[in-house]
């Protein structure tokens, strides 16, 4: 075991290693700076942030698992769309193909289904935390628009979601949502139609609904997800309170 | 690397020739000097490693609950058979909770787009990063502001008969009138209630009653959104 820990120490300092993470490897906080700097994902976030902000009172990591469930529910929302057609009854018999035939659909299904439920709780929690933390105050205070922006885009994931299976549950809570969606003075039933595409719940909306939950709002959502973790860095890492002193 | 400066140490009061003086501190004036900075630690490892334990613990979490408890599957989705009720997903419910008391376009357009445009402006306003105790200035005009604001929300709620809405706003400012008159030897908590600011009671109220309409609507509907108990809704 040592021998392969010393191996790997060995190979990461090989060229191989190197060409991939450009920072190459050390035990130095210059080479662990380089490692969050020379990253395209990491380098978001900051090469080093306050002790304080890392103790689980201060975030409760609400942040870090509301992330940790959207990278859940993408990876478990690819393998689901490999059994499934946006097609009216199609949808449903592929709900029933995921129950009795796949390996391990019902826990792909479930998996998926819990971990939306647990972001959206996640989500709103981080959200009050945030505030009762006055963690908004400027130079921060950009970034909580854009993290309730990042709310409603989990709504709006969550809720283009649920009409995915085509049985009465998801069928019916969509026709209640949107029923409230034609309220809106004067434009209401066309924005309806627009995003049903018809004046009801119908095969339209299913496909409608289906390229709004699995590319164009989870694409959205990288993107402001990327702003965010951002702007942490940019407006000072995250808030704990003290004076920066730098 | 860098070649190391020929520093010569001497003694010297002319601050434009050396401009680099050593200063005499005696024991009793003795400035704090910070040798080590441990307030910072590296992103890699220390932030990554915590960010990874917490997103396995979250996974195994959810990986159990999705062992024992199964998605819910209802039958093929019928336009012609109506479920008595039809629910909205459960973060949705506090709404169509409301929209039972108010017309559709106070309930499901007007409320949700003030709060997520109230969402938004909070770090815009000076109200809200100040965060000055409530009760620490013009106590007397404040206290006769809320009870008249709270009197025309009550004549308000009442005519809706929204009482889901009314006990708890009730509840919550009488907690905040509370704080309002500390006596010289009130308890903590109350110490603690006079120095809260007006963004947490507004926040508080928000969350306290979107949680109580949330709970009702996902417990307490039935058939008909009729009042039932939680163990005869299906």
């Amino acid at each position: 075991m040592a021998n392969l820990v010393e191996e790997f120490a060995e190979f990461r300092k090989s060229r191989v290693w190197r060409s991939v993470f450009r920072a190459g490897s050390g035990q130095s906080n210059l080479h662990r700076s380089l490692a969050v700097q020379q990253n395209v994902f990491l380098h978001l976030a900051a090469v080093k942030v306050r002790r304080r902000a890392l103790e689980f009172g201060v975030t409760w990591y609400l942040g870090t698992l509301s992330l940790a469930c959207f990278l859940i529910l993408t990876v478990t929302g690819i393998l689901l769309m490999l059994y499934y057609h946006p097609s009216v009854p199609q949808a449903y018999a592929d709900m029933k193909d995921l129950q009795f035939v796949v390996s391990a659909g019902v826990f792909l299904r479930n998996l998926h289904r819990w971990s939306a439920h647990a972001m959206v709780l996640l989500v709103f929690a981080h959200l009050f935390k945030v505030f009762y933390r006055g963690a908004y105050r400027p130079p921060r205070e950009f970034n909580w628009v854009i993290g309730v922006i990042l709310l409603m885009i989990t709504l709006f994931l969550s809720y283009t979601g649920y009409l995915l299976p085509w049985d009465q549950l998801a069928f019916w809570a969509i026709t209640v949502g949107s029923n409230i969606l034609a309220a809106v003075p004067l434009l209401g039933a066309k924005i309806r139609f627009l995003i049903l595409g018809g004046h009801t719940v119908n095969a339209n909306a299913l496909l409608r609904f289906y390229v709004l939950h699995c590319v164009i709002l989870p694409l959205i959502a990288a993107l402001f997800v990327a702003v965010h973790f951002w702007r942490i860095r940019k407006d000072g890492g995250l808030y704990t309170g003290e004076k920066s002193d730098d | 690397m860098t070649e190391p400066k020929d520093f010569t140490a001497s003694m010297d009061s002319d601050s434009r020739r050396t401009p680099v003086r050593v200063a005499f501190v005696t024991r009793r004036t003795s400035p704090q000097v910070r040798t080590r900075d441990d307030r910072y630690v590296m992103t890699y490892p220390e932030v990554l490693f915590r960010a990874a334990v917490a997103s396995e613990i979250l996974l195994l979490a959810l990986a159990l609950v999705s062992l024992f408890w199964n998605a819910p599957l209802e039958g093929l989705a019928d336009p012609m058979q109506t479920p008595n009720p039809a629910k909205a997903p459960w973060y949705f419910l506090g709404l169509q909770e409301l929209l039972h008391y108010f017309p559709p376009v106070v309930g499901g357009v007007l409320i949700p787009t003030l709060v997520v445009l109230a969402l938004i402006v909070i770090p815009y306003f000076g109200i809200n990063i100040e965060a000055e105790g409530f009760w620490i200035r013009n106590r007397d005009a404040k206290v006769r502001t809320l009870i008249l604001v709270v009197a025309l929300v009550a004549v308000f709620l009442s005519w809706f008969k929204v009482w889901a809405v009314l006990i708890p706003t009730v509840a919550i400012v009488a907690l905040t009138l509370v704080g309002a008159f500390p006596s010289a030897h009130a308890g903590a908590f109350r110490r603690w209630l006079h120095l809260k600011p007006l963004p947490f009671w507004i926040m508080s109220w928000f969350l306290i009653v979107a949680t109580i309409l949330t709970l009702i609507g996902t417990f307490f509907r039935g058939a008909g959104w009729a009042l039932v108990w939680p163990w005869e809704v299906d």
